[in-house]
Formats: C-alpha cells, sequence, structure tokens
C-alpha cells in the first residue's frame, strides 16, 4: 500500500472533472491507478459503488468488507472487498477519519418512509445510480449496499444509528488504489431532509492518475 | 449383465422405491399438515411448511401475506442467513441498508421489520427468543471457507452460506445478482463504539426460535452455514427446523404497524401496493 498524506497524487493524471451538485458519474478506473475524490465544500456525501469491469455480477460488497477488517467504518487502509471475497481496491490515503458503508443510498422510497410522502418526488442517490447503471445494462438488481464517502453514521451501544451531522471538511479528500479492473459510479448526494450533505448539496471533485 | 439388484430398469425401478418411507432429520415433511410437534395453537391444516435445514444445508420458499414463519436453532449452532424477495415482482427484495437506517436501528429484535427497496415492508419480527442476530457481516462466501476450513464450494464437505443462498434463489429463476446482502439469524453481531464487529457466537441454549409475520407475498431464501466471522476451526453449524402457518394480514391496530412512524408508513406503502 502506497500510504500518502500529500494533496497531490503520483503517477500522470490521465482524468480531473467536477462532479455536478445532485448529479451521477461513471468511469473505468483500471488495476493499479488511483481515483481521489475531493470534497470541494466539506460535508458532502458521495454515494459510491464498484462493478468489475470484466464481470459485473461481481461488485462492491459493503458485508464482505465489513466482515474481511471486522469493522464497519472505512478508514486508510481499508480494502474494499467484493461480493466474491476479492480484494477491489484499498483506501491509499483519506484526510477524513472514518467513512460509511452501512447507511445505503437515498431513494425515493425510502424518502418516504424516512421524511413523509411529501419527499417521494425528490432527487435520490438511487435514481442516479440507476441512471448510471442503465447506460451500461444496468438495473435495480445491481444496486446494492453502497460506500458513502465523507457520510458519519455512528451506532451507540443500544444500538441506535443514524447518519448525523459529518466530519468532513472543505477540501478534504479519500484515494482509492484499484486492485482490479473496475466501474466506479458515484452519485452525489442529492439528499436535503437530514445532514449528510449539510443540508447543501454541492459539486465534488474526481482525479484519477495512472500507476 | 450383472447381477446386481439395479441391472436392468425394473430392478432400478423396485431399488429407488424400496426407499419409500425413508427418515432423515434434514428433509421436509410433505404434505406439511403431516408435521408432528406443532407451533402451539396452530391446526394442521393450516401449515404450510415444515422442513428441517441441516448443517451446511439451504431452502427456500414462496409465502402468501399473512403466513408466518419460526425458524428455530434446534441445537445452538444454527446461523441462518436469509434473502426475501417480493414474490410477485422479485426486483423488490430485502434493503439491509434501508431496514437498519429507516429504523434507526442496528439490531433487529422482535418487533422489527425487514424492509424493501421500494420503501414497503416485507415481513415483520413478531417474536424473538434469540436476540442475537448480524445485519452487518453478510455471508461466507466461498474464499472464507476455503481460508477458514481448507474447502469451500457447494458440491463439498463445507458449502458457504452465499453459495446456498445463490442455489436458493436460482430456483426461483434468480441469479448471482440476485444475491444481495442478506440477514443472519441467530448468530449476532454488536458494533462497539470505534465501529468494530464483535461477534456473539454463543454458547446458547438450544430450541430458541424467531417468528416471522409475511407482509407481503414473499419468496425466502435460507442458508444454514457457519457465520462468516465464526473462528472455531471446525466447520460448526447445527440444524435449524423451519415451519411456516396460515395467518390473517396484519390490521390496521397491529402494535408493530403502528410502533414508530417510519412503521407505519412502510405499512401505509404495502396497503397501497395491494389497493387493487
Amino acid at each position: 500500500m502506497k500510504v500518502s498524506n500529500s494533496a497531490s497524487l503520483p503517477g500522470n493524471i490521465v482524468l480531473d472533472e467536477i462532479i455536478h451538485a445532485r448529479a451521477c458519474w461513471d468511469h473505468v478506473v483500471h488495476a493499479g491507478e488511483s481515483l481521489r475524490i475531493i470534497d470541494l465544500e466539506g460535508n458532502q456525501a458521495v454515494d459510491f459503488l464498484l462493478y468489475a469491469l470484466h464481470d459485473d455480477t461481481e461488485r462492491y460488497s459493503a458485508q464482505d468488507t465489513i466482515s474481511a477488517q471486522r469493522n464497519i467504518f472505512l478508514r486508510a487502509g481499508t480494502v474494499l472487498m467484493s461480493n466474491e471475497g476479492n480484494p477491489m481496491a484499498q483506501i491509499s490515503a483519506t484526510s477524513v477519519a472514518y467513512h460509511d458503508t452501512i447507511g445505503g443510498a437515498c431513494s425515493c422510497e425510502s424518502n418516504t418512509l424516512r421524511y413523509g410522502h411529501h419527499t417521494k418526488a425528490q432527487h435520490a442517490c438511487v435514481e442516479n445510480f440507476l441512471s448510471s447503471n442503465a447506460r451500461h445494462g444496468r438495473g435495480k438488481r445491481d444496486i446494492v449496499s453502497n460506500i458513502n464517502w465523507f457520510m458519519n453514521v455512528p451506532v451507540e451501544p443500544d444500538g441506535t444509528l443514524g447518519i448525523v451531522d459529518g466530519i468532513s471538511g472543505p477540501g478534504l479528500y479519500v484515494e482509492l488504489e484499484m486492485r482490479m479492473d473496475v466501474i466506479a459510479v458515484v452519485s452525489n448526494c442529492p439528499q436535503i431532509n437530514n445532514p449528510c450533505n449539510g443540508f447543501n448539496p454541492t459539486p465534488v471533485r474526481v482525479v484519477i492518475a495512472a500507476a | 449383465m450383472t447381477n446386481s439388484s439395479t441391472s436392468d430398469p425394473k430392478a432400478a425401478r423396485a431399488h429407488a422405491r424400496a426407499m419409500a418411507g425413508m427418515r432423515v432429520e434434514a428433509m421436509p415433511t410433505v404434505p406439511a399438515s403431516a408435521a408432528t410437534d406443532l407451533p402451539i395453537g396452530v391446526a394442521a391444516d393450516d401449515m404450510l411448511w415444515d422442513e428441517t435445514v441441516g448443517a451446511g444445508g439451504y431452502a427456500s420458499k414462496e409465502l402468501s401475506r399473512g403466513a408466518r414463519l419460526r425458524i428455530t436453532d434446534l441445537r445452538a449452532d444454527a446461523c441462518v442467513s436469509m434473502l426475501v424477495f417480493n414474490a410477485e415482482r422479485p426486483i423488490e427484495r430485502l434493503n439491509i441498508a434501508d431496514t437498519v437506517k429507516v429504523q434507526w436501528k442496528a439490531y433487529l429484535r422482535a418487533g422489527g421489520l425487514l424492509l424493501s427497496d421500494m420503501g414497503r415492508v416485507l415481513m415483520s419480527i413478531m417474536e424473538d427468543e434469540a436476540q442475537t442476530h448480524d445485519t452487518f457481516c453478510g455471508p461466507s462466501n466461498e474464499r472464507t471457507n476455503t481460508l477458514a476450513y481448507g474447502e469451500g464450494a457447494n458440491w463439498g464437505r463445507f458449502p458457504n452460506a452465499r453459495d446456498r443462498l445463490l442455489l436458493g434463489a436460482a430456483k426461483f429463476g434468480l441469479g448471482r445478482k440476485d444475491v444481495h446482502p442478506c440477514v443472519n439469524w441467530f448468530k449476532g453481531v454488536r458494533i462497539e463504539g470505534d465501529g468494530t464487529t464483535m461477534w456473539q457466537g454463543g454458547p446458547f441454549a438450544p430450541m430458541r426460535s424467531v417468528v416471522f409475520r409475511a407482509e407481503m407475498n414473499v419468496i425466502v431464501i435460507l442458508a444454514n452455514c457457519p457465520h462468516v466471522l465464526d473462528e472455531r476451526s471446525e466447520y460448526t453449524v447445527t440444524p435449524a427446523r423451519v415451519c411456516a402457518w396460515r395467518g390473517p394480514i396484519t390490521p390496521a391496530d397491529d402494535a408493530i404497524r403502528n410502533a414508530t412512524l417510519e412503521s407505519s408508513r412502510a405499512f401505509l406503502n404495502v396497503e397501497e401496493y395491494f389497493r387493487r
């Protein structure tokens, strides 16, 4: 693992883009390449899935990642595991203490349970995941428990859990080094009913660097 | 030409038919109404399913809205991984993240709901004698079983939960993409303040059971394999008994339905789905 604390990625930059607030994004990232996601304005949840490029029935698995490291929080050094138990990527650096993988993606349907039916027409991360994946022949059955970069979901001793105020800030980042060729799919979370985006969805920056 | 008892079709037929009436532990009772030791208060004619799922085994069943499902850890080392689908449209399925997030609860107990990815409740938990369950760690897979026991394939001695769930799902036309995050019953995981997973592996008392109510028409897939965090060197898992019986659809004044704002909305969404 190359753990880098510097703000600059090693290797040649092959992509440097802004993902608009509320938007989806996907891109192929090859084994050995690094993907950095930068929380430009702070406390912006970035919902995230990975699919193996050559067989997308293999994909990121929150449960396999948790059981492999025996911890629910994603930190520097965490290996992101697939549903087949294979390493897909490793967090090579992050300037945020931990990230979430138990809270899942917001959806129009779960919003009706959490906030009421007046939120059903609001844009949501599952809508973004569906939009991105549908362009590659994937659909709803491909949407599994995801990662929420920059989102804070503590579990209290009595079992109460919830999305609470974030611990990220402007310019903080997470960097992944890929262990296999993948398609990374992002929903820059549009949620406005809980503090995951500070009630104000903002853009994030994605940078891919060659090995 | 041999003189074996299966050397011609008629002899082979007789040989096969001679197995009639054989009993093993891991098998279904067919018809379910012939089951013995019925759940208290359940009439034989209302029984829908009675099956013992052996160590490393799996089973699947379609249940109608209102049906009750009881899973019993017969000898204290069952670990039953479960997937649930809407039987009418299996594209709707158990969503573990929504299940814990919407209920603001890490640990499923009596009164808890199994929520779908469509904002509806697939099943609710009516009774829970175990209180040691796991929504975080998911199924074992062939790789983890190979590391733990030397092998993990469906055809071997130490089948893994993920591939057992896959076979159960495949019987309903579902595939690898449909084996989503699952819930594990009887073997528990608690989360420490720093995020560490603490395995609750026992020893437990035998005969602990969990009773569910189907709130939609569902497909239930069960696999009974050692928990992925089980650190015992032997492949340790014991049989689970599964019973299901007919029951009434949840009424509007049901205590589980009305326990919280979120639960009542999940039931409202189910009732709206069935408004046809």
